[in-house]
Order: C-alpha cells, then sequence, then structure tokens
C-alpha cells in the first residue's frame, strides 16, 4: 500500500471540496452577515453563492483531466462520470437559481448548505466504485434530500411528506445495504470490477437473487420506480421548488447512472432469460418488469391527476421507465443514452419548477385550472412552459424526442435485432397516453382565456433568464445532441 | 391532315363563347348568336371539304396527352359524326332563339348554352375514349345547372335525378373501359377497334386479366351498355327521363333530346359495338328485346301522359327506341355473310338517319313547346288547350307539320328513315319488326289525339288570346322545318354522306 | 433551394411568432411571404433540379455520428409534387385567413411551423429526420384547432392529436425495428429499402407501419379523427389538415412502408385495397346524411383519400401514379372546398347548417362564392377536365386488376360522391326563394375579398391545369417510381 499524497487526494476531491467551502460560506453568511435584510433578498443572495460555488466547482472540475480507472480505489474519473458529474453541477445549478427571490423558506442558509450536501452526495456516488462508498453517497444525498423537502413555509404539511420520503427511502436503504452486503458477503469484496470478475461462479444462488434484488430496489426507489414510487407524488406535492427539481433532475441522474454501472458493469455476467423472452443477462427480466410497471403506472395514474405537480410525479414514474428501458441496451449506449435523456429530462423539469415557482410566488395554486391563459399573464412563463412539457412529452426538435429515441435504439441493439422491440413498443403506446395528459397541461396555458380579472404574472429577473436558458438548452440539444454526446461514432 | 385544326377549332370555339361571357359582362344574345352563326359556317366548311368518297376518318387531328395512359388528344370525323355536328350545329340556334328574352339575357344562360355546344361538338368528334368520355361527362355539367336554374316546378329532383343516373351509367362505363385498357394499353377507340375485330381484344383478355373466367366479357360489355343506355334512354334505365324534359326549360329540352340523347346511340355505334362484336352478338336476342320492350312501353307511356312536355319525352324514347333497333340488328350474324350490300346496310342507314331526323323534329317539336309555353305559361297541361288552330294558325300548321314528321307521315324526314330501319329489319329479324309496330301504332295514335286536343274543337279559355307567330318565329322555325321536307322528299342529301362510312363500318366489323 | 423552402417556413414562423406582442398585424404579411416564398422556392428550385423526376441528394451532412443519422435531405419526382402542393395549399390558407384577427401573430406562427414540418416530410431521406419532421407536424395542429377552431373543437383537436400520435407510434415501432434489422448502421431510406429482411418480419413490420401512417391518410375505419378534426379546425388548418397533412400519411406509407418492407405487402393487400374500397363508399354514404356543411366535406375527404390508399393497395405502377397524382389532386380540391366552407360561407353567416345556410340565397347574393364552390365541387366529382379524375381513373386503372370488386365499390362510391356533393350545392346555393333573397339575414353580408378571389383563382387553375395537362405531374410522378428506391416494389408487382 501507498502512502496517502493529501495534496493529490486534495486535488482528487477538489470539486467537492469546493462545494463544501461554499457550504460554509453560505451557512455563515446567512447567519451573521445578512440578518437584517429581508428573506427575498437573503434568498436571492443566498442562490447567487451556491450557484457561484457550483459553477467554481465545475470550473474545477474540467481543469483536472480525468485520471485513468484505478481498479483498487474507492472512487474513479472517467470521461463518463466527468460528464456526468457536470451534469449534475449545471442540473444543480439550475435547480438553486430558482431559490432567489424566493420566500419559500425562512432558512436559506440551511436550505443551501442541504442543497450543496445533496449535490456533493451525488457526484460522489457517480464517481464511486466501491460498493460501501456507493452505499455512503447515496445517504448522504437521500438524508439531505429529506430535510431539504421539509424546508417549506408554503405547506403545513411538508414535514408529513418528508416523513414519507424519509420512512420509504431508508427502508429502500436498508434493503440496498441488505443487498449489498449480501453480494459482498458471497464474492468477498467490494469492488465493482472485481465483482464482475467473481460472481460468474454464483450463478444459481439464491443469496445472488436476493442480494440483486435488494439492490435494485434501493435505486429503484432513487429513481422513483414501480413498485418504489410512492414518496414521489407527495414530494414533488410539498417540497420547495429547487429542492423538488433537485429530486427530479439531479438525483435522478445520478440514480440511473450509478444503476446502469451497478448493473452493466458489476451484475452483466449474471445469464438468465424470463418464460421464452429473450434476454441477455439475470437482471434484464426484473429491469424490464420495473420498466413495464412504471410507464403503466405512472402514466395511467398521471391522467387522473389535477394538480400540476402530482401530475408531474406520475408523469416522472413514467419517464423512468422509459430509462429503464433504455439501460437494457449495450452498455456504451445505454449510457450515452441514459446521459442524454436523464441530463435533457433534469433540464425541462427544472424549467417546470422554475414555472410553478414563478406562479406559486405569484399566489395561484397548483391546480392545473389556474395556468388558464398563462400566454396572457406571462408569454415568457407560457412559451417556456409549453416548451418543457412537449420536451416531456417527445416531441421534436425539443431534446426529449431524442431523449426517449436514443434509449429505445439503445435497448434493440441489445441481442438479436428485434428482441426487445415488444418494450419498445410498449413504451411508445404510452407514450401516445402521456401526449393526452401532456396536452391537458398546455391546453390552459395556450388555448383557454385568462379569467375577467387579468393580472400579468411577474417574474423575476434571474428567474426569467434561467427558465430562457432551460428552453433554448432543450431546444439546441434536441437539434444538435452532439453538443452534449459528441460527434463520436461507435 | 388538315393544315388547319378545324374541329379542334369548332370544338373550343363554344368553349371561347362561353368563358367570355363568364368572364365580361358582354351582350349575351349577340354573343351567343355570333358563336352559333360560326359554329355553322365551320360546320358548312367541314361538309363542303368532306370527301364524300372514302370510309374512312377525315379532319383527323392526333396528339400524345397522357401518354402514362395511353391517352392522346384525338378528333376526327366520318360521315356519322359529321352528321351529328350539323344536327348539334343547327339546334343551337333553334333553341336558343325560342328560349325567350328572360332567359337569353342572363349570361349564364348563355354561357351554359355554349358549353353544352362545346361538349356535345367534342363528343362527336373525340376518338380517344378518354378524350370522348371528357365532353361526354362536361355535357352534363350545362345541362345540369340550365334545368336547376331555369327549370320548372320540380327542378331540383329532376336535376339531381338526371345527374347521378347518368354519372352512374357512366361510372359503370368507366370500369369496364379500364378493363378494356389494360387488355389492349390503348384507349384509342380506332385501334381497339381494329383490335376487337380480329378478335385480338378477346384473346388478350384472359390473359391480361387474370382469374376471371369468359364472364367478365360479358360484364364489360354490361357496363359499357349501361353508360350508354341510360343517356338514350332504354328501358329499364329512363327513369330520369320524362322529371327531366319535363321540368327543364323547353328550349333547353330542345337540345337535350335533339342533340344529347344522340350522344348515347352515337356511344353505341363508336363503342359498343365496334368494342364488343362477339358479346354483341351473343346477346343480340335479349339486347333486342330490350329495345323492343322499351320502344312499345315508351309509346305506351306516352299514351297516358296528360301533360305535353312528358308526352313528347317518351314519344322521343320511343323514336330513339327505333334507332337502336335498327343498329342492333345489323349486328346480326345472318348479315355477316354479305356485308356491303344487304338489309344491315339499310338498317343501319335508317338508324343513323333516325337520328338525324328525329333531332330536328323533336327539337322543333320542344320549340314549338317553348314558343307555346312562352304565351301560356301552363301550356304544356293538355288540359288548358284546345282549339289552338282557330286562334293561332301558324302555330297550328308548323306545329302540326313537326307532328306529322314525327309519327312517320310519308312525304316528311321520319318516314325515310323509320322507313328504312323496317326495311332492315324485317329480313333479319321479322319478329322484333313485328312485335315494334304497336309501338308505332301507339306512337300514331297518341300524336293524332294530340294534334286533336291541342288544335281541334272549340278554343278553351286558356287559348283565346293566343297570339299567333310572328315573322321572327316563323323563321326560327323555318330551317328545321324546311330540313324535314328536303330530306322527306331528297333523302339522298342526308344518305350520301352516310353510305361510304356505314358499308365501310359494316365491313371493318366483319371478322 | 427546395431545402429553403423549410428553412424559410421555419424562419417565417418565428418571425411570426415574434410579432404576436409587437404587431400581429403583419403577421400575415409575414406568413403570406413566407408561404408564397415556398411556392416560389418550390417550383424554381424543381425546376433548377439535374434531373427531372429521379432522385437528387439536396444536403447530406451528419446529424448524429453515434446512430449513423444523417441531416439529409433530397427530392425525387414525388417529393417535388408534394411540395408543390404544400406551397400552393400554405398560400391559399394564408390567403382565406387573411381576415383573422384573433391571436393573428401566434396562428400564423403555428400555422408555418407546420407548413415547415410539412416540406421537411417531402424533403427527408434519413428515415429519424423524416420522423422528426412528422412528429412536428402533430402539436400545431393541435393548438391551431384548441385555440382557433369552432365546433368541439377541444374534443377535435384532441382527438387528432391522439390519433396522430398513435399512428407515429406505430411507425416508430417500424422504423426503429428496420434500423436495428440493418444493424443500427444508417437510417438513410436507399440503404434501408435494399436491406433483405426476412418476408416473415416484413408482414409483421409492413402492417405495423403501413397503418400507423395510414390513420394520417384517413384509412378506414381509423378515420373518424378526420371529419371531427377538419370540423374544428379553422379554414386554414382544414385546408392544410385534408389538402396536406392526410397526404403525410399516404407518402409515409408510399416512401416508408411499402419501400422498407415490400414484401409486407403482399400478404395484407387484400385487407388493405377492401379498406380503402369500404372507405371510399363509407366516407361518400356519411357524407350524404351530414346537415353540417364542413361535414359533408369532411367525409368526402376520407372517400376521396380512399383512392390514394387503393392505388398503394394495388402497387401497380399506374395505382401508385394515380395515387400520388390523387394526393395532389384532393389536397388543392379539399383546399378549395374547406375554403368555402370555412371563409367564404361560415365566416359570413354563421351557421354551417345545410338548412339554415339555404335561406342566404347565396348564389343570388354573392355568385363567386356558389361559382367557386360548384367548380370546386364538379373537381371533386371527379369529373373530366378536373385533376380528380386523371388521378382516380389512373388508381381504379391500376387496381382494376386486383381488386375489381372493390374498383366497383369506389365505382358506387363515386355515384354517391355525386349524390352529396349535388344535395350540398342544392341545399346551400340554390334553394333559397328568389322572393325571400331580398328579406335574408345575407342581405348584408360582407362581399368576397381580393385575397379570397386570389386564393380561389389560385387553386381552380391548379387542378384545372393538372386536370387538362397531367403530365405537369405525370413527368415527375413516374420517373421517380422507377427509381432502385422502388426497385423491389416493381418487381413483386410486375411477377
Amino acid at each position: 500500500m501507498t502512502p496517502v499524497d493529501y495534496l493529490e487526494l486534495a486535488l482528487t476531491f477538489s470539486t467537492e471540496l469546493v462545494l463544501l467551502v461554499t457550504l460554509g460560506l453560505v451557512l455563515f453568511l446567512d447567519l451573521r452577515g445578512w440578518l437584517g435584510s429581508t428573506l427575498a433578498v437573503r434568498s436571492q443572495r443566498g442562490a447567487t453563492l451556491t450557484a457561484v460555488g457550483l459553477v467554481l466547482a465545475g470550473g474545477v472540475l474540467l481543469t483536472f483531466p480525468p485520471v485513468a480507472d484505478a481498479p483498487a480505489g474507492s472512487f474513479v474519473l472517467t470521461q463518463t462520470t466527468l460528464w456526468v458529474k457536470l451534469a449534475l453541477l449545471g442540473l444543480s445549478l439550475a435547480s438553486v437559481l430558482l431559490l432567489a427571490g424566493s420566500e419559500i423558506t425562512e432558512h436559506v442558509g440551511e436550505f443551501c448548505a442541504l442543497f450543496l450536501l445533496a449535490t456533493e452526495g451525488l457526484l460522489l456516488m457517480v464517481g464511486a466504485e466501491n460498493l460501501l462508498m456507493l452505499f455512503v453517497a447515496l445517504e448522504l444525498s437521500s438524508l439531505s434530500l429529506y430535510a431539504l423537502t421539509a424546508l417549506n413555509r408554503r405547506h403545513p404539511d411538508a414535514s408529513e411528506a418528508a416523513l414519507k420520503y424519509f420512512l420509504i427511502g431508508s427502508t429502500a436503504a436498508a434493503g440496498t445495504l441488505f443487498g449489498l452486503s449480501l453480494l459482498y458477503g458471497l464474492t468477498g469484496t467490494l469492488q465493482f470490477s472485481l465483482l464482475t470478475a467473481r460472481i460468474g461462479s454464483h450463478i444459481g444462488d439464491p443469496l445472488l437473487w436476493a442480494g440483486l434484488a435488494l439492490t435494485l430496489a434501493g435505486f429503484a426507489f432513487k429513481v422513483a420506480a414501480v413498485p418504489f414510487h410512492t414518496w414521489a407524488p407527495d414530494v414533488y406535492q410539498v417540497a420547495p421548488g429547487p429542492a423538488a427539481a433537485l429530486v427530479a433532475a439531479g438525483s435522478k441522474l445520478a440514480g440511473f447512472l450509478v444503476l446502469l454501472r451497478l448493473l452493466h458493469a458489476g451484475l452483466a455476467p449474471i445469464p438468465g432469460t424470463a418464460s421464452g423472452l429473450p434476454f441477455q443477462s439475470g437482471w434484464m427480466p426484473a429491469v424490464a418488469l420495473l420498466a413495464v410497471a412504471s410507464m403503466a403506472v405512472g402514466n395511467l395514474a398521471a391522467l387522473a391527476q389535477t394538480r400540476v405537480r402530482r401530475l408531474l410525479a406520475w408523469s416522472a414514474i413514467a419517464q423512468a421507465g422509459y430509462a429503464l428501458v433504455g439501460i437494457l441496451g449495450p452498455t456504451t449506449d445505454a449510457t450515452l443514452a441514459v446521459q442524454y435523456f436523464a441530463f435533457t429530462y433534469g433540464l425541462a423539469v427544472v424549467g417546470l419548477f422554475g414555472v410553478l415557482e414563478a406562479l406559486a410566488a405569484a399566489g395561484e395554486s397548483d391546480e392545473i385550472s389556474s395556468l388558464a391563459g398563462l400566454w396572457r399573464r406571462s408569454p415568457l412563463l407560457a412559451v417556456c412552459f409549453t416548451t418543457f412539457v412537449l420536451s416531456l412529452a417527445g416531441i421534436p426538435p425539443l431534446a426529449g424526442f431524442l431523449g426517449k429515441f436514443f434509449l429505445f435504439v439503445a435497448a434493440l441493439k441489445r441481442g438479436q435485432p428485434l428482441d426487445h422491440l415488444w418494450l419498445v413498443a410498449v413504451a411508445l403506446g404510452f407514450s401516445v397516453v402521456s401526449l393526452y395528459y401532456y396536452l391537458k397541461l398546455l391546453k390552459p396555458v395556450l388555448v383557454a382565456d385568462p379569467a375577467p380579472e387579468v393580472r400579468p404574472l411577474p417574474v423575476p429577473r434571474l428567474l426569467a433568464l434561467t427558465l430562457v436558458v432551460l428552453a433554448a438548452a432543450v431546444l439546441v440539444l434536441g437539434i444538435f445532441p452532439t453538443l452534449l454526446l459528441g460527434s463520436g461514432t461507435l | 391532315m388538315n393544315s388547319w385544326p378545324l374541329l379542334s377549332v369548332l370544338t373550343f370555339l363554344p368553349l371561347l363563347g362561353a368563358l367570355l361571357l363568364a368572364v365580361f359582362p358582354l351582350p349575351t344574345r349577340a354573343v351567343v348568336r355570333s358563336f352559333a352563326v360560326g359554329a355553322l359556317a365551320l360546320t358548312a366548311l367541314l361538309m363542303a371539304k368532306f370527301d364524300l368518297g372514302t370510309s374512312g376518318l377525315q379532319f383527323v387531328e392526333k396528339a400524345p396527352w397522357i401518354p402514362s395512359l395511353g391517352v392522346d388528344y384525338f378528333v376526327g370525323v366520318d360521315g356519322l359524326s359529321l352528321l351529328l355536328v350539323l344536327l348539334t350545329a343547327l339546334l343551337l340556334p333553334l333553341a336558343w332563339e325560342v328560349a325567350g328574352p328572360e332567359r337569353t339575357s342572363e349570361r349564364s344562360f348563355g354561357a351554359l348554352f355554349l358549353l353544352l355546344q362545346s361538349a356535345l361538338f367534342g363528343t362527336f368528334t373525340a376518338l380517344n375514349f378518354i378524350h370522348w368520355f371528357l365532353y361526354w361527362e362536361l355535357g352534363l355539367i350545362p345541362a345540369y345547372f340550365l334545368i336547376k336554374l331555369w327549370g320548372h316546378d320540380d327542378r331540383r329532383g329532376a336535376a339531381t335525378q338526371f345527374f347521378v343516373y347518368t354519372f352512374g351509367g357512366s361510372i359503370a362505363m368507366l370500369v369496364a373501359m379500364q378493363a378494356v385498357y389494360l387488355t389492349a394499353g390503348t384507349f384509342d377507340l380506332i385501334q381497339l377497334r381494329d383490335l376487337a375485330a380480329t378478335g385480338e381484344l378477346a384473346r388478350r383478355l384472359p390473359e391480361r386479366l387474370t382469374g376471371w373466367g369468359p364472364e367478365l366479357r360479358l360484364l364489360l360489355f354490361l357496363g359499357v351498355f349501361v353508360g350508354l343506355a341510360v343517356k338514350v334512354p332504354l328501358f329499364p334505365f329512363h327513369g330520369w327521363l320524362a322529371p327531366t324534359y319535363s321540368s327543364a326549360p323547353p328550349s333547353v329540352t330542345v337540345l337535350l333530346t335533339g342533340a344529347m340523347s344522340k350522344m348515347g346511340v352515337y356511344g353505341f355505334l363508336r363503342i359498343l359495338l365496334p368494342l364488343f362484336p362477339q358479346e354483341t352478338r351473343t346477346l343480340l336476342g335479349p339486347l333486342v328485346a330490350l329495345t323492343v320492350i322499351s320502344l312499345v312501353f315508351a309509346a305506351f307511356a306516352a299514351l297516358a301522359q296528360t301533360n305535353l312536355r312528358r308526352m313528347l319525352a317518351y314519344s322521343s324514347m320511343n323514336h330513339l327506341g327505333y334507332a337502336v333497333l335498327g343498329l342492333l340488328v345489323a349486328m346480326d350474324p345472318a348479315a355477316r355473310a354479305n356485308p356491303g350490300a344487304s338489309p344491315a346496310v339499310t338498317a343501319l342507314a335508317g338508324a343513323v338517319l333516325q337520328l338525324f331526323n328525329h333531332g330536328i323534329t323533336a327539337g322543333a317539336l320542344f320549340a314549338c313547346v317553348a314558343l307555346l309555353e312562352r304565351r301560356l305559361p301552363q301550356g304544356s297541361n293538355l288540359e288548358h288547350l284546345g282549339g289552338l288552330r282557330a286562334v293561332a294558325p301558324v302555330f297550328a300548321g308548323l306545329m302540326g307539320l313537326s307532328v306529322f314528321a314525327s309519327l312517320g307521315l310519308p312525304g316528311l324526314n321520319g318516314f325515310i328513315s323509320e322507313f328504312l330501319i323496317f326495311a332492315g329489319v324485317f329480313p333479319l329479324a321479322p319478329a322484333a319488326a313485328l312485335l315494334s309496330l304497336p309501338g308505332l301504332l301507339v306512337s300514331a295514335w297518341f300524336l293524332l289525339n294530340l294534334m286533336q286536343r291541342v288544335f281541334l274543337g272549340p278554343a278553351t279559355p286558356a287559348c283565346r288570346g293566343f297570339a299567333d307567330l310572328n315573322v321572327r318565329e316563323i323563321a326560327t322555325l323555318a330551317p328545321a322545318l324546311g330540313i324535314m321536307l328536303l330530306l322527306g322528299v331528297f333523302p339522298q342529301v342526308a344518305l350520301m354522306f352516310l353510305n361510304p362510312t356505314i358499308q365501310g363500318y359494316l365491313t371493318r366489323m366483319a371478322p | 433551394m427546395l431545402a429553403w423552402t423549410l428553412y424559410l417556413s421555419f424562419g417565417a414562423a418565428v418571425a411570426s411568432f415574434a410579432s404576436a406582442r409587437c404587431c400581429p398585424a403583419v403577421a400575415r404579411w409575414i406568413a403570406l411571404l413566407g408561404s408564397v416564398g415556398g411556392l416560389v422556392l418550390g417550383i424554381v428550385g424543381a425546376l433548377t433540379l439535374p434531373a427531372g423526376g429521379g432522385l437528387n441528394t439536396l444536403v447530406q451532412v451528419p446529424w448524429i455520428p453515434w446512430l449513423h443519422a444523417e441531416y439529409h435531405l433530397a427530392a425525387d419526382g414525388i417529393s417535388v409534387v408534394l411540395v408543390w402542393l404544400t406551397g400552393l395549399a400554405a398560400t391559399a390558407g394564408v390567403l382565406f385567413s387573411w381576415n383573422l384577427k384573433h391571436r393573428a401573430g401566434e396562428f400564423f406562427g403555428w400555422y408555418l411551423v407546420l407548413v415547415g414540418a410539412v416540406y421537411g416530410v417531402f424533403l427527408s431521406w434519413d428515415l429519424l429526420l423524416l420522423f422528426v419532421f412528422y412528429e412536428i407536424a402533430i402539436v400545431p395542429k393541435y393548438f391551431l384547432i384548441a385555440i382557433w377552431g369552432s365546433t368541439r373543437r377541444e374534443y377535435g383537436a384532441m382527438k387528432l392529436a391522439l390519433y396522430s400520435f398513435a399512428g407515429s407510434a406505430a411507425v416508430l415501432v417500424g422504423l426503429v425495428a428496420a434500423y436495428a434489422l440493418g444493424g443500427a448502421t444508417s437510417f438513410n431510406l436507399s440503404t434501408l429499402a435494399a436491406q433483405p429482411v426476412a418476408e416473415s418480419v416484413q408482414h409483421g413490420l409492413f402492417a405495423l407501419v403501413f397503418v400507423g401512417f395510414a390513420v394520417l391518410a384517413g384509412l378506414w375505419p381509423f378515420h373518424t379523427w378526420a371529419p371531427t378534426g377538419h370540423v374544428a379546425a379553422p379554414t386554414a388548418a382544414s385546408m392544410m389538415l385534408a389538402g396536406v397533412i392526410m397526404k403525410l400519411g399516404a407518402y409515409g406509407c408510399l416512401r416508408v412502408a411499402m419501400t422498407l418492407f415490400p414484401a409486407g405487402l403482399a400478404p395484407w393487400a387484400g385487407v388493405f385495397g377492401a379498406l380503402a374500397g369500404i372507405g371510399i363508399l363509407w366516407g361518400a354514404v356519411v357524407a350524404l346524411r351530414q346537415t353540417d356543411f364542413k361535414f359533408v366535406i369532411g367525409y368526402s375527404s376520407v372517400s376521396h383519400m380512399g383512392f390514394v390508399l387503393l392505388g398503394l393497395a394495388s402497387a401497380t405502377t399506374l395505382g401508385l401514379t394515380g395515387a400520388v397524382l390523387q394526393m395532389f389532386s384532393h389536397g388543392v380540391i379539399a383546399g378549395l372546398l374547406f375554403a368555402v366552407v370555412g371563409r367564404m360561407v361560415y365566416d359570413r353567416c354563421h351557421t354551417r347548417n345545410l338548412d339554415e345556410l339555404s335561406g342566404f340565397a347565396l348564389a343570388r347574393v354573392l355568385p363567386w362564392i356558389a361559382v367557386t364552390f360548384v367548380i370546386a365541387a364538379l373537381a371533386s366529382m371527379g369529373l373530366p377536365g378536373f385533376s380528380g379524375f386523371v388521378a382516380e381513373l389512373k388508381v381504379l386503372t391500376g387496381a382494376w386488376n386486383r381488386f375489381p370488386g372493390w374498383v366497383a365499390v369506389a365505382g358506387l362510391g363515386l355515384i354517391a360522391g355525386v349524390a352529396y356533393t349535388l344535395r350540398a350545392i342544392q341545399r346551400v346555393f340554390f334553394s333559397g326563394e328568389p322572393e325571400t333573397a331580398g328579406t335574408a339575414p345575407g342581405h348584408a353580408l360582407e362581399p368576397v375579398s381580393l385575397p379570397e378571389k386570389l386564393g380561389t383563382v389560385l387553386l381552380v387553375a391548379a387542378t384545372l391545369v393538372v386536370g387538362l395537362y397531367p403530365r405537369l405531374l405525370l413527368d415527375w410522378i413516374l420517373p421517380a417510381l422507377q427509381t432502385p428506391l422502388f426497385a423491389e416494389l416493381r418487381r413483386r408487382a410486375g411477377g
């Protein structure tokens, strides 16, 4: 064992360190420096500072070229993880900007701190090469998000939702931990790479299946896949906008990528089939099942919603189903597809929460009907909202279309050409269903006339800028996906 | 090939007039008159340049139009079509002059009139099926609107019924002709005629349209037959006839019965019989029977009418029945033994002459009805009429002459053609001739009956004060009456145009 | 230059949306400029193509290298004909929407997005790109109907959107399958069409893709979106919907389904031929029973699109030529009919009920409208001299040998077509009693405006010119059907 070079260690974790410093700074300043200011000013400053920290972190990350894969280490930094970390920072940045000028919580410092901590957890999670580290990072982000959920003074029942989130989350986490320990017990290693090598000799062992199922459950919770989705509607409903955005966007991106890595790198060699359907790997039937269940439950439940946020939650569950379809693909394709999908999905969702924040700040409820006449009250919000919703619906040229398309193509590339066509067909079928409720969201925004007493909706400048940038990104990335994916061919 | 595309000019001239009237606010009467005179002059020129010695097509123009569908712009005339072109050119001025000032002052009326003339010229000169069909259908449009916009009583139903009936028949014909095209690869009626005459068409049919038995050829024949029979009309496709003729303005009926009804019979001669010689022979018995039923039925139906226009409508159906009878019988296999100088030539010549004669006679009759109705709006109801001879002797005389021509009085044109038909039919199909006789008799009966009711006896209250024809109206009717007398005495004037064509026609049909 | 049709349309769309805030009054000028520009670019661009009718690549650059998707625009004769149709319909649509005031900037914005997307579909040679444009066209339709529509507009809009989307989902399944079967190496239509695919696989995928596209083409029994959608849509949108959007579906059937899976047609030809035949008759008979003027026209579109599908199902060169020609022809004629009903009649009389309309004595008060409708109706009946005749003749001739029974049914449909058209003419225009004409509410009807007249002349001229000289289009369509893309289809049809 080589002695630890602390400088090297500090450099390796420089991104995370920047975030930690920012965290301390924002806590300190909010407690000391900004005492006399109004809540709006405080949140403006807190959000700005956090944003600056996130941007700095991104800059730092970019200045350190990725280190070669270290099989024995606990963390790796590959091109993919670098990409995902940057994407995470981007999504967090967009999410925290929603806080600017908001009066959603009195605890601005704590909010920003928890927000940074959650981001930190997600970054670590993505880079973890060690099962234990993975779990720790997972918990770090989860615990921060539980707390963030509760920090909403507009909703008295926020703490109830947070508790629900926490209870389900902890149960899932316990399951994950148990599953990981089973895997460790079978193979004697916590390293992904070694796990891959050793797992082959335990095929057919019921303990392996149990470990697999329990581990999957934890991540299924993270990405809100059925049947571990029940927390989502409540959290989406009551969490403060920036927190909900982070849960819906950043946390999902990280969750999918880690799940993908775990399945592809860790569990790939497990063979298996399910009742004659061709699958290449033992975990595939389970993931396919989760995917179909998520798409079905999410889309059908979304049809019945009358509140925007709950609708978004159910649609998020459905979208998780699509992503799970893509995870079935060959590693490189699946990774690219999930990266693109989860990131652009995140952009749209953050944007949607931004629009909803603006509405909530004006005292509107989140009933769909309260969107009526948005085109007249604030054309900017209406345009952005439309862009985001259409992207979620998968309408080209917005990024949501290619996101889904990439997932389906990835799934088809595995095995014989048409092995997974049925799954793609199911997914497309449900996306037709989803168009109904997405259009139901857009109808009041663009079609309905506003109530007689038309009040224009003020949009804070920073929020407006954020939304415009997000909407533009959704459009531009949809037309030029190579900006995200690079122009390499496979 | 002529240096001047006379036939195209003739066809498009009225169309040009129609367009001018549609677009520019020109004096309608002057425009229609000058175009009608122009058409007559052109027709006269055609007749003057027509080579009487040949049976072939003359004034031919041909240019590719839709090559991928075997469609050419192809026009030409033989004696048969020339006679019908002449008929059209003659009838238009007659119809126009009796239409009445309140109609002839409307530009749209004039435009539709000219459009109809264009369609008629086109139908009688086009020699590619699609090209022909274009005019065949085009004729429907002006006729429909002339009836709809200026007709009487139940004009809406009548116009629609007329259109739908004819269109339905056309579709049947079109679908059948598509199969012919698929077999032969062309819509060229002349090429098709030659293919059919050698039996090549029948031979190719099962090769090109697989999966069919011999019934296909009969089906195709029937498809074309239905399309044409509706237009003539033959029983039982005559449902549109009486409502249409009785609700159309009489001036329009002059054209409908005088020229448009000839389109159907012309189609028999140009399409049905040449393209399906064997099928015609196979089905000759039933077809002749249908025709006989049709003409006898029409005679009795005419007898039962109390409305002058309806009566004349059925009378038209009766007279065209003879023409169809004549041309069907001319196809009799027995006549094939000696094509050239046989009863078949007689029957066919009679049939074609009958077309022309009936056009003139029925046109004149409806022109009289038009004049009558301008004086008595309810005039076609026979109850109101009576004793006109005393009140309006000139009118009674001229209309009486037309009625006599119609019933086939010797010395007038109708006699010659019906005589020729029966002279041809008797040797070939004596039964059909005998069974048709009741038609002739009843026809004579109701026409005489008509004369008696309208002209004799005391004048009815409605007819008192009936103004007799003025010079201008007499001049309008005079050409038609002149032709009746002329052809009654010198039928050769028309027959010289027909004879070579008909000889050639029958010779080519013989296998 | 053809590629600029879509850039121009999308650019004009952006400009029009931008004008919504500041100066909505200029939106219609922007739209006119965009659509006339598209028409001119389409014509000039086509005429400058090297060889008439064959395939010409316009642009080909990598788009998503990972998937080997390319930004590949190309045009053959079929594309050219449909691009012209789009230009005509789009221009006429703007002219017939000249009086639109409500949210004009947005209206023309969505409208131009739709137009641009349609150009995109007709010019895409990369299947992913084609599908992208196909999907882009869905959303504007929804909003055009939901915001500016009339009768049950939200229902009609949603139904249309869901039907379209469901159809395109089926299409997408087939597309990605074809792509995966080719080893995920190309979305190029020619490449995919040339790859060998097992016949049994083709049978299934063909049906999926064909039906997916045919939903938009109004294939019976998936046609029900069409009448409700057409009726609910504002005039310009119904003109585009019936005139061009339904052609998108048919175009997809021909360009994608039949070329990617040429062996797939054989077992289904009878079924699709039957559905097409039923659609022709059904649409016509149902139209005969309508009391709403616009529904009459809406169902007539179903009937006429049946001819396109019948031609496609026949798979003979004649039938396919006829189908493409019918796409153009119906596009123009349906546009004209909807213009009369939606703009000329409804905007003035505020009713579409056939009986109520008779009280307006329109033929006397505004003869221009009556004459326009009569001409459009005659063209729609398929009378010779108008474009519909040549097209339907070709379709029926092409289908004769394969489906004689359905050709006969289509013939009945034509007769029913005459009946419902005459019925509409009669009820709407010629039923008013002359005595009541003066007292009817039609007394103060707004006179026919110049843009309406221009639009009428444009469309009437198009149908007449093509009807009298069909080679204008046939000389483009026929060479296109001789390209290698259709080689397999030709081989099978011949054998």
